[in-house]
């Protein structure tokens, strides 16, 4: 009991302090100082007063949200004399295994930047920086020549560095016994099975109204979906971010999305974050990065080729090239096991002073990274309120899918999650599969990393990230794919190869999400 | 069959007479619909005829600006029309003017105006030879051109719509529900320096595959499910079921507007290629009715989608895939429809006088999802008030 209630305290200083900087508490202050003209607040019941002010006034709510918003993110209690490295990763192999590929990556980009003779950072002449400006909304139609420049790294490249991570401590043996695992990953993590997954997603349940699978043309609007609009909109008016997050678990309204995604996220436009945006874009004018062509590759090879996202090809640049000079986000890095590249002026390599952060956000993007970014545009069109919630999301889920860490919802519990339902729940496909060098994990790897954006029909899709932000996990997602490998389970057992197993997965734009869920989580016979 | 072969079929002067069990694929004067100006004239005239009549339809507003009927921007033939233009082009000096052929398609021949000097050369005409016929090749429609497209990622986009009918009177019209959206691959500027960019204004797929950017991917086309759900997530659920409520009304009366003058042969059904657009206060308008919208395809999607559509166009007008009679009485179960929804249909709506009330009732909760509920004609005026 004392333990728990010094935790709290700890953690209550904590977020304390993290919201002294805030602009919430700068607002606060003035808030209170205006108050005292107010009628109803006296002198001998100063603080009671004001108290019940915040209260009607809706700055406690505010308040409230910015707390809940922290704690999502919060790392899991840990010792107090813990260091910051196991805030960030508390096994000390898997932070190795991420300070390697983060040496290989950044060794990667470094030779690709002398092999084209490009700095890594330039400050643009003033003509260019006039032209961009102008192009400003059109960045599509420039077509630098992107030929010599390869993306980073692929998804592909990032699953054989997972798949050879071992634990030091763990002893299995070179033969195989009941120890090792029969999937690619190998790490002994703890992961949840099917029982305790339907107790943590309880709202999806076959008894539980959801959008996505009730609210299709059979069925009849009265039964669940004309209420449950109206109780989003009750949600929307009492600006409450928690209630917000426990509604979504049933799927948000397409008309209420935006609104809904903001207010979990704790997202208000504010005119400082419409400033803070324009300052970004002002220093890409100013600066050209090498990671600039990076991301045009990508956008290029990604996103404008897809169907549903070509047609905000341009709000792409504008929000990526933005992201990738947003110093803020390098406050994430406390709780990633990522750590920022770092890069020197050019010759005095090895002196700390001269160390910048490279990219200035410390995220080098890789193959299908704009994807992360497309399927907002659907929900947002004005540029920086576009920017702000792909920089929460990305804080707060996205950076898990690419950096090896022990969470939860790390990639790596991801893959294991997935394989161990596939194992556990449908073990002659997996067999199979596995006998004809298919190794499932192989083709549900890009789903997961890109949080299955490109591959769903956007709608579809949406749906999906709704439950992501109603659970603050990204489990579903190794659950979806397990789902989706038990839908086409039948044609699967028939194929001989690995091309013929891709193949029979390559489309899931036809797929509805939900039902798929529901039915793998509460309706399969074990 | 092509336009020309129905013109032949159907001309006096070939005596071909078809048998019954022929069906062929085109009205014998669809040009009443198709052809840009016939459309805007018989438009016109059923407007007239409604407000004589008093219906309350054809319903003005203070400005004399119809409530429920404008949804063709301000055309004028020319050269018949010229100085009536005149008129109307000098009391908005700086609005932009579309000119297009009467009887062309596929974009070829259309160009932008924004002063009178441009155009001389139809008025010279309608002095000098007002009493030689003019050659249908040169006649042109001018229409008042609509700046301020609905933009989506800063482009101006039109909607192809699919309409299928297959009998005039009674109205019997169905919509193919996987419309889509033609994006042009240029960012819109109303700027009069890129008047002649038709890269910019002209969404024909014909123009825009032979731009810079054209992606043969996914053809600069978008679902009208993929509009749906942008524009209800960023603009809110009424405004755009209102918007579709809209664009069904116009197609319904500008079939109603025709479908007196059309010859109502019983050997023929229609499928249309319809074009809308939209403009930045969500108001749809109709651009032009095509009799033989472009089968072929452009990208993997398309030929899929073109496909279905000749599959689900055949299945509703040749029953059972049997030798046809046509003397049948058009009504084709509902398992046949396919992608298509019914839009209207004038038997439907005139014999259930007392099931209406019930059925426009259900048509507001069920919105444009249930097709159905567009067969009570009249009733659909309470949703749309």
């Amino acid at each position: 009991m004392l333990q728990e209630e010094s935790d709290l305290s700890l953690i209550i200083a904590q977020i304390v302090q993290k919201l002294k900087g805030s602009n919430l508490y700068s607002q606060l202050e003035r808030q209170a100082w205006a108050s005292l003209q107010r009628p109803e607040i006296k002198l001998e019941s100063l603080k009671e007063d004001i108290k019940e002010f915040f209260k009607i006034s809706g700055w406690e709510k505010k308040l409230q949200n910015a707390v809940y918003s922290e704690l999502s993110v919060f790392p899991l209690p840990s010792h107090p004399a813990a260091p910051p490295e196991h805030l960030k990763e508390p096994l000390v192999y898997m932070r190795k295994a991420q300070g390697s590929w983060e040496k290989r990556i950044l060794k990667s980009l470094n030779s690709m930047c002398t092999e084209l003779s490009i700095p890594l950072a330039r400050k643009r002449p003033v003509g260019e920086q006039k032209e961009l400006l102008n192009k400003w909304n059109e960045m599509g139609t420039d077509e630098p020549d992107l030929s010599l420049f390869r993306p980073v790294y692929a998804p592909k490249d990032f699953l054989e560095v997972l798949i050879n991570l071992r634990n030091p401590n763990y002893e299995n043996g070179d033969s195989l016994s009941f120890r090792t695992h029969l999937g690619l990953i190998q790490v002994p993590l703890k992961v949840k099975d099917i029982p305790e997954l339907k107790e943590c997603f309880v709202e999806l349940g076959l008894n539980i109204g959801q959008l996505g699978i009730d609210d299709s043309t059979q069925v009849p609007p009265e039964l669940f979906e004309n209420e449950h609009v109206r109780i989003g909109q009750k949600v929307l008016a009492e600006q409450d971010s928690a209630a917000a997050q426990q509604y979504i678990r049933q799927g948000s309204p397409t008309a209420l999305r935006a609104e809904l995604w903001a207010l979990i996220l704790n997202i208000s436009s504010q005119p400082e974050d419409v400033l803070y945006y324009e300052q970004l874009k002002t220093n890409v004018i100013q600066h050209d990065l090498l990671v600039d062509s990076l991301i045009y590759k990508d956008v290029k090879l990604t996103a404008s080729n897809d169907d549903y996202y070509f047609v905000f090809e341009d709000y792409l640049y504008q929000v990526l090239l933005c992201f990738s000079r947003d110093t803020s986000v390098l406050s994430h890095f406390a709780y990633n096991s990522a750590s920022p590249p770092k890069s020197y002026i050019r010759g005095k390599l090895g002196l700390e002073e001269y160390a910048v952060f490279y990219p200035p956000n410390g995220v080098i993007p890789f193959h299908g990274f704009s994807m992360y970014v497309a399927p907002l545009c659907f929900l947002y069109h004005e540029p920086s309120k576009l920017y702000q919630i792909f920089r929460e999301m990305y804080v707060r889920f996205f950076f898990r899918l690419h950096s090896i860490s022990s969470h939860p919802s790390g990639i790596v519990s991801l893959c294991l999650l997935f394989e161990t339902l596939l194992q556990t729940y449908l073990p002659q496909l997996f067999y199979h599969l596995r006998e004809i060098g298919a190794q499932p994990l192989r083709i549900s790897f890009k789903w997961m990393v890109r949080a299955f954006s490109g591959y769903l029909a956007t709608d579809q899709l949406l749906l999906l990230w709704d439950r992501i932000l109603g659970y603050n996990s990204l489990e579903i997602l190794a659950v979806l794919a397990a789902a989706v490998f038990a839908f086409r389970a039948v044609n699967l057992m028939e194929v001989t190869s690995l091309a013929a197993a891709e193949a029979v997965l390559a489309d899931l734009s036809t797929l509805k999400v939900m039902p798929l869920l529901q039915i793998f989580l509460f309706a399969t016979v074990t | 069959m092509s336009v020309q072969t129905i013109r032949n079929v159907f001309s006096v002067e070939t005596g071909y007479r078809l048998s019954d069990d022929q069906i062929v694929n085109h009205f014998p004067n669809h040009y009443e619909l198709t052809r840009k100006d016939l459309m805007v004239k018989n438009i016109k005239r059923y407007r007239k005829e409604l407000e004589k009549e008093g219906s309350p339809l054809a319903e003005k507003d203070e400005n004399g600006k119809y409530l429920y009927l404008d949804f063709v921007p301000v055309t004028y033939m020319l050269p018949a029309d010229y100085n009536l233009f005149v008129e109307e082009f000098r009391k908005s000096p700086s609005s932009t003017w579309i000119m297009k052929p009467c009887g062309k398609a596929q974009g070829k021949g259309i160009f932008l105006i924004n002063k009178l000097s441009q155009i001389k050369k139809w008025s010279r005409d309608s002095k000098t030879s007002s009493f030689v016929s003019q050659s249908n090749k040169e006649a042109y429609v001018i229409s008042l051109y609509i700046n301020n497209p609905l933009l989506i990622g800063g482009r101006k986009f039109d909607l192809r719509l699919y309409v299928l009918v297959s009998t005039y009177r009674p109205l019997r019209c169905y919509m193919y529900k996987l419309g889509f959206c033609r994006f042009c691959t240029v960012k819109y500027t109303p700027s009069t320096s890129e008047l002649d960019n038709m890269f910019v204004h002209l969404t024909n797929v014909a123009i825009q595959k032979h731009g810079e950017d054209y992606n043969h991917i996914h053809g600069g086309k978008w679902t009208v499910s993929n509009l749906r759900l942008y524009l209800e997530s960023t603009r809110g659920k009424e405004v755009t079921s209102k918007l579709f409520d809209e664009i069904h009304w116009i197609i319904v009366q500008s079939l109603k507007a025709v479908a007196p003058v059309m010859n109502n042969d019983k050997h023929c059904f229609e499928c249309y290629g319809y074009d809308i657009i939209i403009d930045d206060k969500l108001k749809p308008w109709l651009i032009e009715v095509n009799a033989s919208p472009s089968l072929t395809s452009s990208t993997a999607n398309d030929r899929i989608l073109k496909y279905n559509l000749i599959n689900d166009t055949l299945n509703i007008a040749v029953p059972n895939g049997e030798i046809p009679d046509c003397k049948w009485n058009k009504s084709p179960p509902k398992e046949v429809l396919g992608n298509y929804e019914i839009l209207f249909d004038e038997e439907l709506a005139q014999g259930d006088g007392a099931d209406r009330e019930l059925r426009s009732r259900q048509g507001q909760s069920l919105g444009p999802r249930a097709g159905r509920s567009r067969d009570s004609g009249r009733a659909v005026l309470t949703t749309w008030k």
